[in-house]
């Protein structure tokens, strides 16, 4: 019933782990069966390895937190060699999710992506991009259709695009990664967003600027989510402060094919599970046979 | 010693006991895991906070466990009001705890504030050994008679001077004179510690506090600096050997 097919992958629900959140699947694995979801979607990684931000990497907001973690990862031949098997053990769609700083190390990474066995991959573009002064690929719309399309023509996996929220117009965003090729779309990553502690007259990240996530995001995730699945072809995957089965039902309802739960992970470490058991029973309720019957129904 | 098992549960609150103004200790009934130097989220809300909160086991017996806190920010405001027979979600045991098994000898316990707290299970777990402590506060002094029981000698010192030296923790401490030295506390006095271990050549460990969102080693925000690159402090730690810590 809760089955549902993006790109031609089949997942068991519409309930993925988002990256960032949930490392490479293990951590969580400990705590419970993590093959009830319909998938992970890896930390996000980077051609080389990386040691990430220094300073505070977390800092809680009203309905939400901030993370400066700066992509620590192994580096994609770290995560092929040392996490990709037992991630593959845990009998759900695996997503590699890779970044880059300059269009080579992404076609680097998916090359070396192509020949593992991740499912799909999932691209970051909200990275600071080296040849345009550090501005992310993900804010200008013709910078992410050319990285894009050039990875486009690399990939031999299902391509999905995540989002930034910080595009200047989100739609149009959608709009050219799709035209260079996305398979499909996920949206949003975090906000950019800042905190100062005034006490020490200073930014509380060393980074000064930091990822807003969790409920507080939620209503604008919603919206950008509604206004791109109006605008694209492809399968949307909705993100942004989903924390119950609610959120996740509105999120399908303004369009989404499949959800993603990230920071709500850190408010219970099994969320994702009262949240697959919530859209059943809503399912149920509402006589539904097929979550087709209600996506994109606004 | 195998890791005991992962669990997220919900527990109720047996009792919520003041031991100062700022400073609490939650006892709950039952049969639970976890070794010296290890952590368990706690929550006692619903979605505000947005992040449960790691509290170090202070005590495990057979029927319960204990948890001691100090109240800094809202998370730990909640619970300090929390009852008898409200719930508590648990998330536990974590972190990789102190290698009981092989620390052995004269041991030196230096623990500062609410740095005592994993100190007292600690302490009441090592075998074979002849155990110093000691131990800082600020001004208020809390626990030390329970733990003076385990010890051979306990030193105590405010920095008001209201009881004990006046001074720090540190001022009153040698390592040489010891085989293994354990630490928790404020970095700035973890950091004291570790350079006099180091300067001296004695095992020293510290179990550091950062702030945590997953718990788990999922999301990468408590990492420590270490000689071998970044580690989790809820995971690879959050005990430490001090000469792998980059201070």
């Amino acid at each position: 019933m809760l089955k549902v097919e993006i790109c031609g992958i089949e997942f068991k629900n519409p309930v993925i782990a988002a990256s960032g959140t949930f490392g490479f699947g293990a951590e969580y694995g400990q705590i419970y069966d993590v093959s009830k979801l319909g998938g992970i979607s890896s930390k996000g990684l980077t051609l080389n390895p990386k040691e990430g931000n220094s300073g505070l990497r977390v800092f809680e907001t009203r309905a939400g937190m901030m993370n400066s973690v700066g992509l620590q990862n192994p580096g994609v031949d770290g995560f092929i060699d040392k996490e990709l098997e037992e991630m593959k053990k845990l009998d759900t769609v695996v997503i590699a999710n890779l970044g880059g700083n300059t269009l080579e190390e992404y076609l680097t990474g998916v090359d070396k992506l192509n020949r593992s066995a991740v499912d799909m991959i999932e691209l970051n573009i909200s990275c600071p991009n080296v040849k345009h002064g550090g501005m992310a690929f993900g804010i200008k719309a013709d910078v992410a259709y050319d990285v894009v399309s050039e990875v486009r023509k690399m990939c031999r996996k299902p391509l999905i695009v995540k989002l930034s929220p910080n595009a200047e117009d989100i739609v149009d965003m959608a709009y050219k990664c799709c035209e260079a090729g996305a398979d499909s779309i996920s949206l949003v990553n975090t906000f950019k967003a800042m905190a100062i502690d005034i006490n020490s007259r200073k930014p509380v990240f060393d980074n000064v600027t930091a990822g807003l996530s969790g409920p507080a995001i939620k209503p604008i995730a919603l919206r950008m989510v509604y206004e791109v699945s109006k605008a694209v072809d492809v399968p949307v995957i909705g993100l942004g402060g989903i924390a119950s089965a609610k959120d996740a039902i509105e999120f399908i309802m303004a369009g989404a094919a499949a959800v993603q739960v990230g920071t709500a992970n850190f408010m219970k470490p099994d969320i994702c599970l009262d949240i697959i058991n919530g859209i059943e029973e809503f399912m149920k309720k509402e006589n539904i046979k097929d979550l087709k019957e209600i996506t994109g129904c606004i | 010693m195998a890791n005991p098992k992962l669990t997220y549960s919900k527990e109720k609150i047996a009792e919520n006991i003041r031991i100062n103004d700022s400073t609490y200790r939650i006892v709950l009934k039952g049969k639970f895991e976890g070794k010296p130097g290890q952590f368990y989220m706690l929550r006692g809300w619903g979605s505000e906070p947005l992040l449960s909160r790691p509290i170090s086991i202070n005590n495990l017996y057979e029927d319960s466990i204990e948890f001691m806190y100090q109240v800094v920010g809202e998370g730990t405001r909640i619970l300090k009001n929390l009852r008898p027979g409200d719930e508590l979600e648990i998330t536990g045991p974590l972190g990789n705890g102190f290698d009981i098994d092989s620390i052995k000898g004269k041991v030196a316990v230096v623990a500062g504030g609410i740095g005592t707290a994993p100190m007292s299970f600690v302490v009441k777990s090592l075998k074979n050994s002849e155990v110093t402590a000691f131990y800082g506060f600020r001004d208020q002094v809390y626990c030390t008679d329970e733990i003076g029981r385990y010890v051979k000698e306990l030193n105590i010192s405010t920095e008001d001077g209201s009881v004990g030296h006046k001074g720090y923790v540190t001022d009153m401490f040698k390592p040489e004179l010891f085989d293994a030295v354990l630490c928790c506390g404020p970095e700035v006095m973890m950091k004291k510690v570790v350079d006099m271990c180091r300067e001296k050549n004695v095992v020293v460990y510290a179990s550091m506090e950062k702030h945590m969102a997953c718990g788990v080693g999922a999301c990468l925000v408590c990492t420590c600096k270490t000689t071998g690159g970044n580690k989790r402090a809820c995971k690879e730690g959050p005990v430490f050997r001090g000469e792998d810590l980059v201070l």
